[in-house]
């Protein structure tokens, strides 16, 4: 393990790297590529926590996500709300759902407790494509506002978006790294390794997985707000599809879930990935992008089924033997 | 009037039922022997159903004739697929296979989408297509029932296999306990493999089967792998007949509350069914 100046000193790199970035670099796909990054990162991240720490495999956080995504955006429509105030809502409403799931669905085990948050998203979307507020499949487009902070709107730049996302990547990070060193943090593990240690320890499970819930449900519906913003159109098939969710897992488990920098390794190898194959090979409408990245999604799990933190840890083991 | 059109309803989910029992029969084996839920069981479905379709076009076999065939490439795609993809994943958390089998799904699901293109494809010069069965005042169409009928018989003789045969107790006892089964002198690893293989050839035969009355497409397991998921946890994961009464199940909530509330509901009624299956048994209808 690295120690815990190890870690800062290597965020403070990736931090000064992550705020010069766009500015030397000008280019937009580049810059698009970042954020999306930086995205998923947080995404992954507030997935981990649940899913990673504490153990519960969610394959329904693209409901949370969608939420985010549509307080942010139908408020703003409807009533020209900001979507800051849309990103709290959402984010409150998530938590209300995670609690209101969270009882029910915490008493189930493993794969029951995962396929249900799946249902849960599944029924979310339906709901949605029929929802005629948010005007069901079309989906919602932003209104044409005043770009700025107030709308969380830029037409000409995508710096803003970079840094209002960085903050909070870095929140979400330093979040993670103090609970994973606090009381909580080791409940969570205790949690994952067994459930029945845990309570007969003491633990109260139930509490302490709520709590990684609704942790997790609120920054990731805080990324579906953003998300939305960003992309400035949103319809239930982007947004609260299995597909999201899988993204999320995915990211997380290719980098390493239940470790501080997995969700950041696994999307800087596979959104990057995901992104340049479409922008380069996407445009034939064949899906070679996707064979790539399935193949290539099987190469990484075949060879490194821990992930690719594994493969840091085995590298730094034979650097300290030498 | 009403009562035939409900009965009617009711058949019709009883048929699509029974398919969706050996989908999820064959997903389920997988998850009682070795803990994995593989996602490109969907696209294995979809290959079938290709292999099916390609053999009527380009030799003119039946697909109830190439049946058959059609298993048996399964069951080849099977050990295949266990022996690189599954086997380097084997004794790692259960998300690994998962991802794993989930980027083996993007994969031949596009690889399929290059070759063959997006076109949805149907064969209707079979020699069941279009006719139908008249029983009193219910209009059932044959290819449907001859699907159904071949799937839970199919079912049926692996319930047999396993129960009965000799690989099937070694295969209940690698899933019971797979030290032990080691120690007892089972060469697990080869009822693994023989076991992916078999749920491939499961969904070989309801592939095979279902292509006489259902589209073709590349994207066409998703909708079924989705639906075989809950209904393996709606039977307690691992259970072949929990699987079977699930599926019946999910196919009447299909139909039966799709015609009362609305098709754009149907699958959020299945997966609102999961749900209070699950609050009420948080193991599923049989696990225990």
């Amino acid at each position: 393990m690295k120690t815990d100046r190890h870690h800062i000193i290597i965020f403070s790199w990736l931090l000064v790297f992550l705020v010069i970035a766009p500015l030397l670099i000008r280019d937009t796909q580049f810059q698009h590529l970042l954020i999306m990054l930086m995205l998923f990162a947080t995404l992954s991240q507030a997935w981990n926590l649940i899913g990673g720490y504490a153990g519960q495999v969610s394959f329904g956080h693209a409901a949370f996500f969608g939420i985010g995504a549509y307080a942010a955006m139908a408020p703003l429509n409807h009533w020209g709300l900001t979507p800051w105030a849309g990103m709290l809502i959402g984010g409150l409403v998530a938590i209300a759902l995670a609690v209101i799931i969270g009882f029910p669905v915490f008493q189930l085990k493993g794969h029951y407790f995962a396929i249900s948050t799946f249902a849960i998203a599944e029924i979310l979307r339906e709901l949605f494509l029929s929802w005629e507020w948010v005007d069901g499949a079309f989906g919602l487009d932003a209104p044409v506002l005043d770009p700025g902070f107030y709308n969380l709107m830029f037409y000409k730049t995508k710096l803003p978006y970079h840094y209002i996302v960085l903050v909070f990547f870095v929140v979400m990070m330093f979040l993670v790294y103090r609970i994973e060193r606090s009381r909580m943090g080791y409940y969570f593990r205790a949690i994952k390794q067994s459930l029945d240690a845990a309570e007969a320890l003491g633990v109260n499970t139930t509490k302490y997985k709520l709590y990684a819930m609704m942790v997790s449900a609120f920054f990731t519906a805080i990324c579906g707000s953003v998300y939305a913003q960003y992309s400035l159109h949103i319809e239930p098939e982007m947004v609260l599809s299995l597909h999201i969710s899988i993204k999320i897992v995915l990211v997380t488990v290719l980098g390493g879930a239940g470790t501080l920098w997995g969700p950041f390794l696994g999307s800087v190898i596979l959104i990057p990935l995901q992104e340049y194959s479409r922008i380069w090979l996407g445009g034939t409408g064949k899906g070679i992008d996707l064979i790539i990245l399935g193949a290539l999604i099987v190469v990484i799990c075949a060879f490194e089924p821990g992930g690719i933190v594994g493969l840091f840890k085995r590298f730094s083991l034979r650097k300290g033997k030498d | 009037m009403d009562l035939v059109i409900i009965l009617q309803v009711i058949i019709c989910g009883l048929l699509i039922g029974f398919v969706l029992s050996l989908i999820a029969v064959g997903l389920t084996l997988v998850w009682g022997v070795m803990d994995i839920l593989n996602f490109a069981h969907g696209e294995f479905l979809m290959v079938a159903m290709f292999s099916s379709l390609l053999l009527f076009t380009t030799t003119g076999i039946d697909p109830l004739f190439s049946l058959p065939i059609t298993v048996g490439l399964l069951f080849l795609i099977g050990l295949l697929t266990f022996r690189f993809v599954i086997r380097p994943v084997l004794g790692y958390p259960g998300l690994v296979a998962l991802l794993i089998t989930f980027g083996l799904s993007i994969f031949i699901r596009n690889v399929v989408l290059f070759f063959l293109g997006p076109d949805f494809r149907v064969i209707n010069q079979s020699i069941l297509a279009g006719k139908r069965i008249i029983l009193w005042n219910l209009h059932l169409s044959l290819p449907q029932v001859v699907t159904s009928l071949g799937c839970v018989l199919i079912t049926y003789l692996i319930y047999l296999f396993i129960s009965k045969s000799k690989f099937g107790r070694a295969l209940r006892a690698t899933a019971l306990d797979k030290d032990t089964a080691l120690l007892m002198g089972i060469n697990t690893n080869r009822v693994f493999a023989l076991t992916f293989a078999l749920a491939a050839a499961c969904v070989g035969a309801a592939g095979g089967l279902l292509v006489n009355f259902w589209y073709v497409f590349p994207e066409v397991g998703v909708t079924f792998v989705i639906l075989s998921f809950v209904i393996v946890a709606m039977g307690g994961f691992g259970n072949i007949g929990g699987a079977f009464l699930a599926g019946i199940l999910v196919g009447l909530v299909l139909n039966v509350g799709g015609f009362l509330v609305g098709a754009e509901f149907k699958y959020a009624l299945v997966f609102i069914l999961y749900l209070i299956v699950i609050a009420l048994r948080p193991k599923g209808l049989f696990g225990w």
